[in-house]
């Protein structure tokens, strides 16, 4: 046992050692420790460095609310964790922790001159400094900052580790496992209703747990002896489900909460075996007790941030939970009567223990209790300063004046190993307000507390204000008996004996002998903010808190100002003369305490990141070596290499086959949308921009569809199957937005009509055979059909059978080639395709991919939504005025097609571009400008498909250029990084204007 | 994350829904006949309202059909939901 380890208590086993290691040096601690405890075990209060001035700093607390004692972990694994609070991570064997912001070490670190020169970096440096000189952001200012910014390491290897998410529905969830959640979830779980109790430490109990003081007592027992009983009667019940290590991270709307159980962290790193680490829990309650207790406020003022300054209940905890004294020579400096208890353990256990109180006297039974231990008081009094660099080795304190302004009298110098302050307690209202809930300001102690008018939810316990053990028992047992609509709980004649707190005195900002401008006295530990900044901020001529808060970054930390959002405001109200109810809060936002990245993305990684979607042929594909392009959630062929051709090369060789001869192409990825009803051709009427009605039966049609504001949405070939029966096909990309659109105004404008609407993409796939050859394939594979042009012209459809399967024939082009659609029930598309080579073969058909069926398409100007056109495309803008119905009364988009805006003569226009190299080839999204002449260029527009033809023999784009209808034959110029291309705007249509090759 | 009440198919999660805006704002039926102001005002003008608005929904993840609901945008209380077609219950 270490000297600081004083006490033996049941919940660290001083028979199991656990070794460790903090910043290079080995430790050793127990089961039961966390590493705030062992550390503190072993005399070690030195554990960070503060984030802008370097300044020393210690443990401060127990709990998630600890500003300083932030640790990297398992540093040089691949598990290796920044900002992981000391007093939250449970001990284990071979744990490896290290210091944060400091170079070269905690002990001497080169940032700590921040502290010297601090009088020159007041708040809002940042923002004043380095605006000059301008020339310095980019290569000085920059990289300094980001030098010194940020905590800790980011792990840089993929976390080897499994997290998962659980969906739970529950009657009554309960947060928090304190003395007022044991009491809610008995009365919960014993009335039959579904309950969860989560807690974030590994026991329940919270303080009440380590309380064995006579002026505590519930039903003639020590308060900590009635909850051990308490909670082994809890752990009985059926109905109720106790999750430890579980903290709340979120309280969404309609009781949708977050929590994440730590399964485990707390296992040496050989005994994890490659389990899952944390388990986001989603839970929906029906009703939510709220008793997430209080945290202890420090006290502000001068030099109050020196490792061994602690807040007085951790001290308590550490001492009668831990079994760990922080010092030898305790002072503890308070406003309230809570800090006595510690003073009471620690004079019980015969350690030296003195208090300064600011109040003037105060005659409750704890505060007696102590003075007959032979505690000395010092009362109506302040620290005004504090002293020692790595750990604070004595104070001075002062008198106070009669209104607390002030100090008077002489300095008194205390020497002292260990200071303990409370400044009060603070509800923790965070989930309260996450729910939507409002606050009220209580000036009595000067707290927020949750303003309830959410049925659904309640707060019990300190975390509603409640903070003697007998309002915390009385009140909670009456509000969860009222909420669940109980009448008698075995709480109802609970005798509680509890000393009462009965003078209250406080002062945000402790006065001081040296002026506020050479004090240090820190409100947020973590980012450094002090008073003076607040008081800087207000007088620069900030107000609202959120300003405040963020230009002094008082509160942004990773502790989100647990400790020092109350100070803060308290600050602010004094200063500026008003009333600290009347300031509100700063917004308390989800997470509550940090979330890891895995435990929000759970299982949804690598594989299982998105859903992926293949075709029935896809199996075909690999085996013949595709390379793969991701479109959407598809997996699409994007080019079949042979041997060690690249992408160029391979495209060459596709395109020209599907040209010369036969090509292939896997199209089943195109949204299919089967319509019928009688209103069928009217609906289709309404939606395309062309007419629908005189289309016959068999044929198909080109459509494009416009969004209401007159701007291209999707398009595709649809046919007709019959009298009320078609066949629409949508982009691959769109298939599910158009399919969402066509049915909203079904459902809602034109509900009259009568269409179904069905998603087929699914059970159809598609083979797409192209080129001068192809006829002849088809002919092999359907010998009973007639593919004469009179009898299968262009733009039709018919019925054919593959060996009793039927399947759809449709004779049309995206490649500007003779070309049909082979569509046959998705489970027979494999068998199709091969097929379809067999035939081909004497033919060499050639499979080609997306890369190569966007360069035909490109040849022939065809247009691809979403590559050539950008949401600001009319149909006219693209040259396509001949698809627009001038006959039509109405459909979707048409009155927009003549808004103001539209008809104007200078919107960017479709045209193609030839390059004046006829080898270069553009870079698709280049800007394109005509004067190099006038500053600043102006851009006209960008290139928005381009390629190297091998057809004709020369690089092809398409791009959008204003006026772009009016420039034919016109130069202009694509700047790039290096040099100019002249190019000359051409007609769209590189290939085949009078469309003899689909004809033919 | 809400609970809505789909009208259709009973209490669900709101990530079984997408919102479509606000509600009421019917499609001309003569657009031609409009003004561009008069068409821009269908198209571009929403109220955008802190309080009580009407708003169109859709269980796209459920039975695929459109409703409206009441929801207060500052507290995200639901005061209602209501069929396509129907009249706003009264407030």
């Amino acid at each position: 046992m270490t000297k600081y380890r004083v006490n033996k208590t049941k919940h660290v086993d001083q028979t199991k050692i656990v070794s460790f290691n903090f910043d290079g040096k080995s430790y050793h601690g127990f089961e039961g420790d966390t590493l705030a405890s062992a550390l503190l075990s072993n005399g070690v209060h030195l554990v960070g460095r503060s984030f802008k001035y370097h300044r020393p700093r210690g443990i401060m607390s127990s709990g998630s609310e600890e500003p300083n004692a932030i640790c990297q972990i398992n540093e040089d694994t691949d598990l290796t964790e920044p900002n992981v609070r000391a007093t939250e991570i449970e001990l284990y064997e071979g744990l490896k922790a290290s210091s944060q912001n400091c170079w070269p070490s905690v002990n001497f670190d080169i940032g700590g001159i921040n502290n010297f020169i601090s009088p020159f970096i007041p708040a809002g440096f940042y923002y004043k400094t380095f605006m000059w000189p301008k020339s310095f952001w980019k290569k000085i200012y920059e990289p300094l900052i980001r030098w010194s910014a940020g905590l800790g390491k980011s792990p840089t290897k993929p976390d080897p580790e499994l997290y998962d998410h659980k969906h739970v529905h529950c009657d009554v969830l309960i947060i928090g496992g304190g003395i007022s959640g044991i009491i809610a979830s008995k009365i919960a779980a014993k009335n039959n209703l579904k309950t969860i109790l989560i807690e974030d430490k590994n026991i329940l109990g919270g303080s009440t747990i380590f309380q064995k003081n006579e002026n505590y007592k519930i039903n003639d027992k020590y308060s900590g002896e009635w909850i051990d009983e308490e909670i082994a009667e809890l752990k009985k019940l059926d109905n109720l489900t106790i999750k430890t290590r579980t903290s709340l991270a979120a309280y969404h709307s309609y009781n949708y909460l977050l929590a994440k159980e730590n399964i485990s962290d707390h296992l040496p790193l050989v005994k994890r075996n490659g389990g899952i680490r944390q388990r986001l829990w989603k839970i929906r309650a029906d009703k939510v007790i709220v008793a997430t207790g209080a945290i202890e406020r420090p006290l502000v003022f001068n030099n109050n941030d020196r490792p061994g300054i602690m807040l007085s209940n951790s001290v308590k905890k550490y001492l009668d939970f831990y079994g760990v004294s922080c010092g030898f020579k305790n002072i503890i400096f308070t406003n309230n009567d809570s800090a006595y208890e510690t003073a009471v353990s620690l004079k019980e256990k015969g350690i030296s223990v003195e208090m300064i109180d600011i109040r003037k006297k105060s005659n409750s039974k704890i505060v007696k209790n102590a003075e007959q231990l032979g505690v000395k008081i010092y009362w109506n009094s302040t620290v005004v300063n504090t002293f020692g660099l790595r750990k604070i080795y004595s104070i001075e304190i002062m008198n106070l004046s009669e209104d607390g302004s002030n100090v008077v009298g002489n300095k008194i110098r205390i020497n002292c190993d260990c200071l303990a302050i409370s400044g009060g307690w603070t509800p923790m209202v965070h989930m309260h307000t996450q729910s939507g809930g409002k606050l009220d300001f209580r000036e009595i102690d000067q707290t927020f507390i949750p303003n309830e008018i959410d049925k659904n939810h309640i707060n019990v316990g300190s975390c509603n204000g409640d903070f003697e053990l007998e309002e915390i028992i009385n009140n909670t047992n009456k509000k969860v008996k009222n909420f669940l609509k109980v009448s008698e709980t075995e709480f109802d004649n609970t005798s509680v004996i509890n000393s009462k707190e009965l003078n209250k005195r406080n002062i945000w900002l402790l006065p001081n002998y040296i002026s506020e401008g050479k004090c240090k006295s820190f409100i947020d530990f973590q980012n450094d903010s002090t008073a003076k900044d607040i008081k800087l901020a207000l007088r620069e001529g900030f107000k609202s808190i959120e300003h405040v808060k963020r230009y002094t970054t008082t509160g942004m930390a990773t502790d989100q100002g647990k400790l020092s959002n109350m100070h803060a405001l308290g600050i602010i109200a004094d200063t500026a003369g008003v009333k600290m109810g009347t300031l509100g809060t700063t917004t308390f936002r989800p997470p509550f305490t940090p979330l890891t990245f895995g435990s929000i993305v759970g299982r949804s990684v690598g594989n299982f990141f998105d859903i992926i979607r293949k075709t029935s042929i896809n199996e075909w594909h690999i085996q013949n070596k595709a390379k793969f392009e991701n479109v959407g959630q598809w997996k699409r062929p994007w080019y079949y290499p042979i041997n060690n051709e690249g992408l160029h090369e391979a495209v060459q060789r596709e395109s020209k086959a599907a040209r010369d001869s036969a090509g292939i192409l896997d199209a089943s990825t195109l949204g299919k949308i089967d319509i019928q009803g009688t209103d069928a051709s009217e609906f289709l009427n309404r939606v395309y921009t062309n007419a629908w009605s005189k289309l016959g039966i068999g044929k198909c049609r080109y459509g494009l569809m416009l969004n209401e504001d007159g701007m291209v949405y999707d398009d595709g070939v649809t046919t007709r199957l019959g009298e009320n029966h078609y066949l629409m096909t949508t982009t691959t990309g769109g298939a599910a937005n158009v399919l969402s659109k066509l049915e909203d105004y079904l459902q809602t404008e034109w509900p009259e009509l009568d269409v179904y609407l069905t998603s087929v993409t699914d059970h159809y796939s598609t083979a797409s055979i192209c080129g001068p050859n192809s006829k002849k394939i088809l002919k092999k594979i359907f010998p009973d059909k007639d593919f004469s042009d009179d009898a299968f012209p262009h733009m039709s459809y018919q019925n054919g059978k593959i060996d009793e399967i039927n399947c759809r024939i449709m004779r049309i082009s995206f490649t500007g080639e003779l070309s049909y659609e082979i569509n046959i029930e998705s489970k027979y598309g494999k068998s199709l395709w091969e097929k379809c080579i067999e035939a081909g073969k004497e033919f060499k058909i050639t499979p080609y991919g997306t890369e190569t069926m966007h360069l035909l398409r490109a040849e022939k100007g065809f247009i691809i939504v979403g590559q050539d056109t950008d949401g600001t495309m009319t149909p006219i803008d693209l040259q396509m005025d001949w698809i627009v119905s001038k006959k039509k009364y109405d459909f979707i988009g048409k009155r927009s097609l003549y808004r103001s805006d539209t008809i104007r003569e200078d919107r960017k226009q479709l045209v193609g571009l030839l390059t004046d190299d006829p080898n270069e080839v553009l870079e698709e999204g280049a800007q394109i400008v005509s004067d190099m002449s006038k500053k600043p260029i102006e851009m006209i527009g960008h290139v928005t498909s381009s390629y190297f033809s091998p057809n004709l023999n020369k690089s092809i784009a398409l791009a959008v250029v204003k006026s772009g209808k009016k420039m034919s034959g016109q130069k202009l110029i694509v700047p790039m990084e290096n040099k100019n291309i002249n190019v000359t705007v051409s007609d769209s249509v590189f290939l085949d204007r009078e469309n003899k090759r689909i004809n033919a | 994350m809400f609970l809505i009440n789909c009208p259709y198919c009973g209490e669900r999660d709101q990530s079984e829904f997408s919102c479509g805006g606000e509600a009421h704002i019917v499609r001309p039926k003569q657009p031609t006949e409009l003004s561009d102001d008069q068409w821009a005002e269908y198209l571009f003008m929403r109220k955008n309202i802190k309080g009580v608005q009407f708003e169109r929904w859709n269980h796209a993840h459920g039975c695929r059909k459109w409703f409206n609901m009441v929801r207060d945008t500052s507290n995200d209380k639901i005061h209602g939901v209501y069929k396509m077609g129907e009249k706003p219950p009264v407030e």
